[in-house]
């Protein structure tokens, strides 16, 4: 494939890839910043939604985009309520101690992953998505007779991953509004500056911690739910996002929200455009990289402030 | 000077008879019937310790060589077991996981003192499992397809009489792509030593038939997405030949059609690359007048045998190859069939070298290093095949199939002699 072309279609893999991240990592980070919690297993809760939405569109006839919209509104829902009480029953019992706190999650971890290895099984599992035409994407090229479009061979993308795209970005989009400009964004926000003032205040800071690690596994499920359709549901998939999201987390500095998703598009992107011109394992080796420079020189992140 | 005596107890040792001891009482006491056989040496059952891929990337495959396994052994034992003694299965996930596996190879031969081993399919498991057999003389018969045990790389102790190599397969192949597809050809294989063997088997084969591989692109076989990988494909590409295997096969498959639309190359793939997946899943539409590798067929052909017929009905496999329970749930008939064929041939073994325990196991594998051609039969119903007793491994027919309405139909069955290939090692020369 000409250069032209080849990097088109990488860079239309890469947004893909940075869309589901940036809402995977923004659940890591929201936690993270409101909480001051590291939750490791964000990947399973992640594997949860994936697993929740092939199991409500394997139970719902007619049409595949009833079950993909069901899903999309019980997946993140479901695993939302199973994250608040997991925070409710171990995360307060032990004070979110730091150290302790990263114990029970790797706990928590292995408890999710073996018992969907238990009951779903070891497949993975196809969803079908609610619609998928693919688009062959035109490409301009200076000939003889001046400019010219052309169709090159495999320069082309399907509907869905647009719609995955558009997608994301709708629930960013929304997500930064309820924290900016609604009363729970201010609650939260609030929580994050100060807890001790906060509950002075009147804020039930247990209960908003306890909404802020469901709303955190909720976005994570959002992103599987999007991406079950094109990658299949499986029991060990939450071990990759979990490494990216912690990657792009810290590369954007923890708790930093704009610093989150530009971190992600970057990762992205990247990753995209790596895999596609050299190799998917190259693409993780210089994200790692990226990290350690990152925690060497900039510790806190691109956005981040320093932690006092 | 008083110097210390050195203690014949290790830790590891200690905690090896601890768990056998534990492991015996565990057994004995779950397993009441069988303990009226203990007392009789010759009527306890012989034990086959069973390697089988529970979880990992070859779930999948492993719960299928289940099923064929449990419907061989039970078919062994109404036919009144192996010399007289019933046949018992000691399974043990692998996880499909090297290390792991030759975990499982030291818990057969030493915790649950098993006569032999069997069932491994995915090759890397093969490679890390079989030095250790060969180190504690357990006879282990894998099921495995790789080329490695031909290859002269194992030893003695590992045998692959029930299923073919990839070489003799791809060699029986090459022919049929470049005479009928194309000459030039774009590889599309997993990252590991099953999908090297296609590279380097293929390359070679295809070249002797005048054609070429343009270009080689290995995927690794935990990969979950796809569509990076496709630009790789040259333009002047003729055919593209992939074998892909995994969790995410599936989504390969439908990736590879969404990039081309409606101008795609010839195909032709290892059915590997759809085993337990249904043909007829959305977005596989494109794969219509495409053809496929397969080691059995895996819809009954309109001149289906008995045996295949019995066969099917045994493992619990309808017309179109899924469970006869579950129309979902594919199975992964290139490839199970394997299971059945090798354990018919080691009972045949034991009772030729009259196997009575573990001091036999060297008379098992003279036994069946002797044997030769095996004719198509309800102990082979995948066809008949020619086990050479020099390199280990069995040689058989190869089906192409075209796909069409939905279903694999067989355009051509290759002879045993297109897969024959000059002998690698003589592991019968090796010492015991």
């Amino acid at each position: 494939m000409d250069f032209g072309p080849h990097l088109l279609l990488a860079s239309l893999e890469g947004a893909v890839t940075a869309a589901i991240l940036a809402l995977t990592a923004m659940g890591l980070s929201i936690v993270f910043g409101v909480m001051r919690v590291v939750n490791v297993a964000h990947g399973e809760f992640y594997m949860l939604g994936a697993v929740i939405a092939w199991w409500v569109t394997s139970l719902v006839g007619g049409h595949p985009a009833i079950g993909f919209v069901l899903a999309l509104g019980i997946a993140p829902l479901v695993v939302g309520l199973m994250a608040a009480a997991a925070d409710k029953l171990i995360l307060q019992k032990i004070n979110y101690d730091p150290d302790r706190t990263i114990v029970a999650t790797i706990g928590l971890m292995y408890i999710i992953q073996q018992t969907t290895l238990m009951t779903f099984g070891p497949d993975a599992r196809p969803v079908q998505p609610p619609f998928n035409t693919r688009l062959a994407l035109p490409w301009f090229e200076y000939g003889e007779s001046g400019f010219a479009m052309v169709w090159p061979w495999g320069l082309s993308i399907t509907s869905y991953k647009l719609f995955v795209i558009v997608a994301a970005v709708a629930i960013l989009t929304t997500l930064w509004l309820v924290i900016t400009r609604s009363k729970i964004g201010l609650i939260m926000r609030a929580t994050q500056l100060d807890s001790e003032t906060a509950q002075a205040f009147g804020v039930p800071v247990d209960r908003v911690y306890m909404w802020v690690f469901g709303l955190g596994a909720g976005l994570a499920a959002v992103g599987a739910v999007l991406v079950v359709p094109i990658q299949q549901a499986h029991y060990l998939m939450g071990h990759d996002p979990l490494l990216l999201a912690f990657i792009t987390v810290i590369i954007g500095g923890l708790g930093s929200l704009p610093g989150t998703i530009i971190a992600a598009i970057l990762i992205g992107m990247s990753d995209g455009v790596i895999s596609v011109f050299f190799s998917p394992t190259l693409a993780k080796i210089i994200a790692t990289l990226v990290v350690a420079m990152v925690l060497a020189f900039r510790p806190q992140g691109l956005l981040g402030r320093s932690v006092h | 000077m008083v110097t210390k005596p050195e203690t014949k107890f290790t830790r590891r040792g200690v905690l090896k008879t601890l768990a056998a001891g534990t492991g015996a009482i565990v057994a004995t006491s779950a397993l009441p019937g069988l303990s009226g056989f203990a007392q009789a040496q010759s009527s306890a059952p012989i034990k086959i310790g069973f390697q089988v891929h529970r979880t990992g990337i070859g779930a999948a495959y492993g719960r299928w060589y289940n099923r064929t396994t449990v419907a061989a052994v039970k078919r062994i034992n109404d036919m009144g077991g192996i010399n007289g003694r019933p046949v018992e299965l000691v399974a043990e996930d692998d996880g499909t996981d090297p290390k792991r596996g030759a975990e499982v190879i030291e818990k057969f031969a030493t915790q649950h003192n098993c006569d032999i081993a069997f069932g491994t399919l995915f090759s890397h498991v093969v490679y890390g499992s079989a030095p250790r057999a060969g180190e504690l003389k357990l006879p282990y018969f894998v099921v495995s397809e790789g080329h490695h045990v031909a290859s002269g790389k194992l030893n003695r102790y590992t045998l692959q009489p029930g299923i073919t190599d990839v070489k003799s397969q791809v060699q029986a192949m090459a022919p049929f792509i470049s005479n009928n597809l194309g000459k030039k050809v774009t590889m599309i294989f997993p990252d590991f030593a099953f999908g090297h063997d296609h590279r380097d088997f293929f390359t070679a084969a295809i070249e002797a038939q005048g054609g070429q591989v343009v270009e080689s692109i290995a995927i690794p076989p935990t990969e979950t997405s796809f569509s990076k990988y496709f630009p790789r494909i040259p333009r002047e590409t003729e055919v593209i030949y992939h074998v892909m295997v995994g969790p995410a096969v599936l989504t390969f498959v439908k990736e590879l059609g969404e990039f081309f639309g409606p101008n795609s190359p010839e195909i032709f793939g290892f059915i590997d690359s759809l085993e337990a997946v249904d043909l007829n899943s959305p977005g596989l539409e494109f794969l219509d007048g495409t053809y496929f590798w397969e080691g059995n067929p895996r819809h009954a052909q309109a001149d289906q045998s008995s045996h295949d017929a019995a066969y099917r009905a045994a493992v619990g496999v309808d017309d179109s190859g899924a469970s006869l329970e579950d129309a979902q749930d594919v199975s992964t008939y290139s490839h199970m069939f394997g299971c059945w064929e090798t354990l018919n041939v080691i009972k045949r073994g034991m009772e030729t070298a009259n196997y009575q325990g573990p001091a036999d196991r060297q008379k098992l594998i003279e036994a069946v290093e002797a044997m030769s051609d095996m004719p198509l039969s309800d102990d082979h119903p995948q066809g008949a095949k020619r086990f050479n007793g020099k390199t280990h491994q069995t040689f058989g027919h190869q089906y192409i199939s075209k796909v069409s309405d939905g279903k694999l139909v067989v355009e051509h069955t290759t002879s045993i002699e297109d897969g024959l290939y000059p002998d690698e090692v003589d592991y019968t020369t090796q010492s015991f």
